[in-house]
């Protein structure tokens, strides 16, 4: 080792750039995603020393803990801070990482298991411990310290709610998505590896990687003229949908307007609606009233009880609105999350 | 970690007594008639409660909703939108558009376990003042006797950094805090990082 090795190792001539990948609260989709760009794995094997990527190899946190500040090139980091270890480790990496990646919806926005922030953590931990369905004889519940009689052993700390990644570190890039389609997620990787190499420009701070500016409605070669609705469906009520017209313009709810495209706006092409896990389109501060105001245009009704009728047609404006983003929207939860009397 | 105290400007006293909460009231008026009905209230010297902040805008059809969730997210009690009456509108039929996004609001808002009486629609021409006053009223005393909203989000909301971590600590979330971040920019992470 020379005696600069601690300094910096990411400086060293000759060493290749560190990468670390982790998930936080995530189903691991976005790790089969990356690998799911092929080959190129192993071009990003050759450009980058892959430091940390529990779900695919091994890695120590007490190695990434022992590095110097900033001496990870970049992190990703896919799935939500959902425990005090997760956001622990959110922090840790940080710290050790130039520029730190938001992949993936669950890291952006909180994506599905932000919709935990509809209830209360006492809510959330009855339901998988408590209720009549559940075999649990002894009523056993999560506990977060064990006295052990070698010490006192803590669990990873279930949080009131659940956060999205910039709610805990600053963020430098976000690639959006559940999970981010591959051919972006080879594409944002090259753009930063030709970064590095000085052979293409930097993205500026706070940029969305892998997709596009405007909505899947762009993308979406479905035929849109008339722009009112009557009525709103759910999937299962129809039989056939016409293939080639907006399916918003046939009922469905579909959340193209709101969302970011860069999919390809795959859901819509084989008749499923955009349920928008590419999250806010650019310019969007929250999604949910994004779509609101979409719906709501389009609405053929002039009295109340007529749009009522309308309206009635979503039946879970929640989920119909913040299905991905609600840990990441201005209210981030609903009341029942926060409004507990001391009970969580 | 479980100390969830929310968080909200003043009147922010969760426990105080209902005859001495003062709501705060966002109102929205469009710029051809509530607005000017409001102004007709203040020439008729009509009084009208002062919890209600009126915003003006071009028409009650340019109300995003964002800027009604961002009001409560922001420690507002409740909002109150108002516009011409229905076949008035001085932009043909925007105050409908304004009318269906405010239904579909409501039923939102009500997922979330915001009461629905904390998002008002009320119409008002420019000629009626009085009507406007008294409705501020009905909507002041109906807030008044939901409480306070006291939403934890209530100054958590930096729209320009999008990061709410500091606000989020005033919850009661966390001890530590933000990390320190090397080339950070954000205010609060590079205070850390100075520590």
């Amino acid at each position: 080792m020379s005696p600069t090795a601690k300094s910096n190792g990411a400086a060293k001539a000759g060493a290749k750039p560190k990468l670390a990948i982790f998930g936080a609260a995530s189903c691991g989709g976005c790790d089969i995603a990356i690998v799911n760009i092929h080959e190129h794995i192993v071009e990003v094997a050759a450009a980058f020393d892959i430091v940390l990527w529990p779900t695919i190899m091994d890695g120590k946190y007490a190695d990434i803990e022992s590095m110097a500040d900033g001496e990870i090139t970049i992190t990703l980091v896919s799935g939500s801070m959902r425990t005090d270890e997760t956001v622990h480790l959110a922090r840790m990496l940080r710290r050790k990482s130039k520029f730190m990646v938001a992949f993936g919806s669950c890291a952006s926005e909180g994506c599905i298991p932000g919709l935990a922030n509809l209830s209360s953590r006492k809510q959330i931990i009855d339901t998988a411990f408590s209720t009549t369905s559940t075999d649990n004889p002894d009523g056993i519940r999560p506990i977060w310290e064990y006295q052990a009689p070698e010490g006192v052993l803590h669990l990873p700390e279930f949080e009131p709610m659940l956060r999205t990644l910039d709610q805990v570190v600053e963020v430098d890039y976000t690639i959006p998505g559940c999970p981010p389609e591959s051919k972006q997620i080879w594409a944002a990787l090259q753009a930063v590896v030709a970064a590095l190499n000085g052979t293409g420009p930097l993205p500026p701070k706070g940029s969305v990687l892998g997709a596009g500016e405007s909505t899947v409605c762009d993308e979406c070669a479905r035929k849109r003229d008339v722009k009112k609705i009557d009525r709103f469906v759910r999937i299962q009520q129809v039989a056939h949908f016409d293939p080639e017209i907006c399916l918003l313009e046939q009922g469905l709810p579909c959340n193209g307007p709101a969302t970011r495209d860069g999919c390809g706006a795959l859901c819509p092409a084989v008749g499923a609606p955009c349920i928008g896990c590419y999250g806010a389109a650019d310019g969007v501060i929250d999604y949910g009233a994004r779509l609101i105001s979409a719906y709501a245009s389009v609405v053929e009704a002039q009295k109340p009880d007529d749009i009522d009728k309308v309206l009635d047609g979503i039946v879970d404006p929640a989920g119909q609105f913040y299905r991905f983003s609600l840990a990441g929207s201005l209210l981030r939860s609903s009341k029942a999350a926060w409004d507990t009397d001391g009970e969580n | 970690m479980s100390a969830q105290a929310p968080v909200a400007p003043a009147p922010a006293e969760g426990t105080a007594p209902a005859a001495t909460f003062e709501p705060v009231i966002i109102g929205f008026t469009c710029n051809w008639c509530s607005y000017r009905a409001a102004d007709l209230a203040g020439t008729a010297r009509t009084k009208y409660p002062p919890n209600v902040r009126l915003i003006r805008l071009m028409c009650s059809g340019r109300l995003d909703p964002t800027f009604v969730l961002k009001a409560y997210a922001e420690g507002a009690d409740a909002v109150m939108v108002s516009g011409c009456h229905p076949g008035e509108c001085h932009y043909i039929e925007q105050n409908y558009k304004a009318l269906r996004r405010f239904q579909l609001l409501q039923r939102t808002i009500e997922a979330l376990g915001i009461e629905p009486a904390r998002l008002q629609l009320v119409w008002a021409s420019a000629a009626e003042g009085v009507r406007l006053a008294n409705e501020i009223a009905r909507v002041t005393e109906e807030v008044r006797a939901l409480g306070p909203l006291n939403w934890p989000a209530g100054n958590m909301v930096d729209l320009d950094a999008f990061n709410l971590d500091t606000a989020w600590k005033a919850t009661g979330g966390d001890a530590d805090g933000p990390p320190a971040t090397p080339g950070g920019t954000n205010p609060e992470h590079a205070a850390e990082a100075a520590r």
